[in-house]
């Protein structure tokens, strides 16, 4: 397979932050789908974190830091206005209860039904115990799933599969994927090709995935 | 009903071999330290460690785990991101020194919630169709895949505090409460660290998070500074192996 560049980690952020509506509650998951809080300063927009929290502010920096005031990933994060707090269990009953309109995902595989595998690598001696996290709540609770991922791994094999190789996450919960080459939607009939990064062709985003990718009759390039 | 102990050791001196020990806090938001810290001193064995991460921001918990003293952990986020990091859980486990269950996050406190409100278990669909499920009941309502979880009823939850009342009344402080008060209310006995201790009447009876009906004992601790980042561990939290693939 050739190697693609395609976009940078933070313009495949913005990808995803453009396709968030206004209005929308939303949760971000490890990884890249962090980076997508850096461009909704200003937007319509509730972060919700795992660990209990809603409206949660950008990262805290040197004497903001707090240290009873941290997101699921432990980082530091700061308030902003109408931020509130709550337990775990309340926040999971937000999650699974079905009130996040959008949670963006990073993803090891994702499969051409939309199953996502993103918390057991089988490699990694670790056995079938993993890190699991809120992903397999959020996975099933979300009423839009993004994953954010890049196109193909380390080892430039495919990530985006006829079926996951992975112990997965959940089954048929990605609605949508965001590479650093390609938006693709799942669709029943498969995987839709809607946008590809600059200076790509459907064929060149093809030649990195797996399964066949039907071509949108609107396909274009991504835009910012 | 003065729940007041004067020390951890106090507090902590009746937890037997064998028992189940849920320790509250997400990371180290909102855990145990000092509570932890007398567990280890006390030495009770074949512990059950109900708790979210093993010993990852919560690094006190290492000691139980170097000390030999816990058996099985049940949890949420066992591991350092990186496969190539090993905590001294992760190295035990490894060498099947010592037992693991995992769960999704929703799962895992929804089963202590269960435990404290007398709800013998639940169908969740978080986990159908994965590893999750394996062994476990599955019911299909409404076109559904569901699995039942059973409930969790530790016999001991240590919790960490902001603020308390002579009667356990508990106040917590932004995102360090978390499991804190789901953890109190499922275990037969709930000893609360807090960083504040006041008289019967001086809390605001509308700011109360967590009745002190479901907190028997009440130490007082020093608020403790800690280091927030988890990915700069304490030199005596890891060990790094060759390869190993990052997750995500």
């Amino acid at each position: 397979m050739a190697k693609q560049v395609g976009l940078s980690r933070e313009l495949m952020a913005l990808r995803v932050a453009n396709e968030i509506p206004d209005g929308s509650y939303v949760n971000l998951g490890i990884g890249i789908p962090t980076l997508v809080s850096n461009w909704i300063e200003g937007r319509d927009i509730i972060l919700e974190s795992e660990i209990g929290m809603l409206n949660t502010g950008p990262l805290a920096e040197g004497e903001q830091i707090d240290q009873d005031l941290i997101n699921a990933s432990c980082q530091p994060v700061t308030e902003l206005r109408g931020t509130c707090y709550f337990s775990t269990c309340e926040s999971f009953v937000m999650i699974r209860g079905g009130y996040m309109d959008v949670a963006v995902l990073g993803a090891l595989q994702v499969s051409e039904k939309g199953d996502l595998a993103s918390w057991n690598i089988p490699s990694s001696g670790r056995g079938k115990i993993g890190n699991i996290g809120g992903s397999m709540d959020l996975a099933v609770g979300a009423k839009k799933l993004i994953a954010l991922t890049e196109h193909t791994n380390a080892k430039e094999e495919f990530k985006i599969m006829k079926r996951c190789s992975y112990p997965i996450t959940a089954k048929g919960c990605v609605d949508l994927i965001v590479t650093n080459l390609a938006m693709i939607e799942v669709t029943k009939e498969g995987l839709l090709l809607k946008e590809v990064a600059p200076g790509l062709t459907p064929k060149d985003v093809q030649a990195v995935t797996e399964p066949k990718l039907t071509i949108s009759p609107e396909l274009k390039e991504i835009e910012f | 009903m003065d729940k007041v102990y004067a020390s951890t050791d106090e507090a902590v001196a009746d937890v037997f071999d064998g028992a189940s020990v849920a320790l509250g806090g997400f990371f180290h938001a909102g855990s145990p330290a000092y509570l932890i810290r007398a567990l280890a001193k006390q030495g009770a064995k074949n512990l059950t460690i109900i708790t979210q991460s093993i010993g990852i921001g919560n690094w006190e918990v290492n000691l139980l785990i170097n000390n030999h003293q816990v058996r099985k952990t049940i949890c949420n986020y066992p591991f350092f991101r990186s496969a190539s990091r090993l905590s001294p859980f992760e190295v035990q486990f490894r060498a099947g020194k010592v037992e693991c269950e995992v769960y999704p996050l929703g799962t895992f406190i929804e089963k202590l919630r269960a435990g404290g409100a007398g709800i013998a278990g639940f169908y969740t669909p978080t986990g159908a169709g994965t590893l999750v499920a394996e062994g476990k009941e599955c019911r299909v309502f409404d076109g559904r895949e569901y699995l039942l979880e059973l409930a969790l009823k530790p016999d001991f939850a240590f919790i960490h505090a902001y603020m308390a009342d002579r009667l356990g009344n508990i106040v917590f402080h932004k995102t360090a409460q978390n499991y804190n008060p789901e953890m109190a209310k499922a275990a037969k006995i709930t000893i609360a660290e807090v960083e504040n201790l006041v008289e019967v009447g001086e809390l605001d009876p509308n700011h109360i998070h967590l009745p002190g009906i479901y907190i028997q004992r009440v130490v007082k601790v020093e608020k403790l500074q800690i280091d927030v980042t988890i990915e700069q561990p304490p030199k005596d939290a890891y060990v790094d192996i060759k390869a190993g693939e990052d997750l995500i």
